[in-house]
């Protein structure tokens, strides 16, 4: 579970997201697939990922108790750790990267790993052939994003859409991404501030912060 | 999912957090409530909010005196003041809410989390879709939209009408009454969900005409329908046939999910039937 293919936007939107997951196939190679898929987790931190997710929540999370002094001093740091030592079961594992250069040295070292467990990139379609010819991957498998077929006038516009579909679970609602928009228009909050309150919903820990982050500044300073 | 009217204290903080927009401020009752037919049951106001444990009586009477003099407090967006959510047991039909919504709950079907399927992501191992054959993962409500299982029976019903396989290891086929009508379970048709996905292959060359009618039939359901097809790549590594068909019917693709083919089947008692997957049948 990741959700990671159908993110809106063109390829040149794309240029800030790269995500490297890996899975085990149930019955194939499931077996101590839990070690594989922590090593895979520390192999990424190694390589400044953006976010990092273990499938049941990723490197910014929302506190089940909060101290009021939060509304005024909250702790926006990213737990690494945390995520990779609670994986405990066969799933997938995945890590954002910000820009094309972490994410090829990222998967170069996956691969001289050689886990055994598939491992996907999902960014822009060019983004990835590219990283596939400089690494000397010979690509097994692609799927395509064929977009969001809106036949009845549901969706909201493009910058709310960029912004949710970040979170393919559908986690980051519309009328939070809207609210999120607002807010740093009016400058009640930064556009960092709206991005980590948008990350903590997305539990894959998928949630690209940096993408999220330049879209909101664009929108910010009106530059689309 | 319930909201706990003792302790919910009308902030509101809750309401843009809903992907359905299910949940309203109550003017008879003044407390956050929840439109039940509307609720996915996906736990984001649950899980996702901060949360922290304030006294309600105290959080109320600071909200009524900040009222009177028009101020306005400016809170954290995603916390709620109170925990005020209980999530409740389900009972079938209304379970099947959760499990295709919550991505942390695992489809039992299939043993996966999320949408419930492995999709081509493994499919270096398994093996899903083999050389000239095409993949189509149709995900109904995402995003964000939500719908509810009479509208992909239409599709499904469809689908089948056109002669197409079902996916086996997808939650919604294991859902079905009958494969070779697209029937559902019938309790479940008014259920509505975050989203589901309903996979089926074909022959390559059956892509245009697939997407045709799955074009078509989106006309006919209440909700957005958000679309991918996959296929292997060429012992290279390009992939020129499928990329190709897209290109002459006119659809764009920016984005892709590759697999970069370095998985292996290591099970110990599942090599060899691994081994014996590599030649699938083929199918029309």
């Amino acid at each position: 579970m990741t959700n990671t293919l159908h993110r809106y936007g063109n390829s040149a939107s794309f240029r800030d997201d790269y995500i490297l997951f890996a899975i085990p196939c149930r019955g194939k190679n499931d077996q101590g697939a839990v070690e594989k898929q922590r090593a895979f987790l520390r192999i990424c931190v190694r390589h400044r990922p953006a976010n990092l997710g273990n499938g049941n929540f990723g490197s910014y999370q929302p506190s089940p108790h909060l101290n009021p002094t939060a509304h005024w001093r909250r702790d926006y740091s990213q737990d690494y750790e945390s995520v990779i030592a609670a994986v405990k079961k066969p799933g997938t594992v995945a890590a954002v990267f910000d820009n094309k250069e972490n994410a090829l040295t990222c998967l170069r070292e996956v691969i001289q790993a050689d886990l055994g467990l598939s491992i996907n990139m999902s960014t822009s379609v060019e983004g990835a052939q590219e990283c596939c010819r400089s690494t000397g991957i010979t690509r097994h498998s692609v799927e395509y994003s064929l977009g969001f077929w809106d036949r009845h006038d549901h969706l909201p516009n493009s910058q709310v859409l960029e912004l949710s579909t970040m979170c393919g679970h559908g986690m980051v609602s519309f009328n939070m991404a809207k609210k999120m928009l607002d807010m740093v228009r009016e400058g009640r909050r930064t556009p960092d501030e709206a991005v980590l309150t948008l990350a903590r919903f997305c539990p894959c820990g998928v949630y690209n912060p940096i993408r999220a982050r330049r879209l909101l500044e664009e929108a910010r300073t009106c530059q689309r | 999912m319930q909201i706990d009217p003792k302790k919910c204290v009308a902030c509101g903080n809750c309401i843009p957090v809903c992907p359905m927009g299910a949940i309203y401020i109550d003017p008879h009752i003044h407390r956050a409530t929840i439109n039940y037919d509307e609720c996915v049951e996906c736990s984001t106001c649950f899980r996702g909010m901060s949360q922290e444990h304030l006294n309600p009586v105290f959080v109320r009477a600071a909200r009524r005196l900040a009222k009177i003099f028009r101020f306005r407090f400016e809170p954290e967006p995603d916390v709620c003041p109170t925990a005020a959510f209980v999530m409740e047991e389900l009972e079938w039909p209304r379970i099947v809410r959760r499990v295709f919504s919550d991505p942390l709950v695992e489809h039992k079907s299939t043993g996966i989390h999320g949408r419930g399927t492995e999709e081509v992501k493994t499919n270096d191992v398994a093996h899903r879709v083999a050389v000239g054959e095409a993949g189509y993962v149709i995900e109904f409500g995402r995003p964000g939209v939500g719908v509810r299982f009479g509208d992909i029976q239409k599709v499904t019903r469809a689908l089948a009408a056109a002669g197409v396989a079902f996916e086996a290891k997808n939650p919604i086929t294991h859902l079905m009454t009958d494969q070779s009508k697209g029937d559902l379970k019938p309790d479940l048709l008014n259920e509505k969900i975050l989203s589901a996905i309903v996979e089926i292959k074909t022959a390559v060359e059956r892509v245009p005409e697939l997407l045709e009618t799955i074009d078509q039939l989106s006309r006919e359901v209440n909700t957005v329908l958000a679309v991918g097809v996959s296929t292997r790549c060429g012992p290279d590594g390009e992939e020129r046939t499928l990329s190709a068909l897209l290109d002459e019917h006119g659809y764009t693709y920016h984005r892709a999910k590759t697999n970069l083919g370095l998985g292996r089947a290591t099970n110990i008692e599942k090599v060899e039937e691994a081994a014996g997957d590599k030649h699938p049948a083929s199918v029309r």
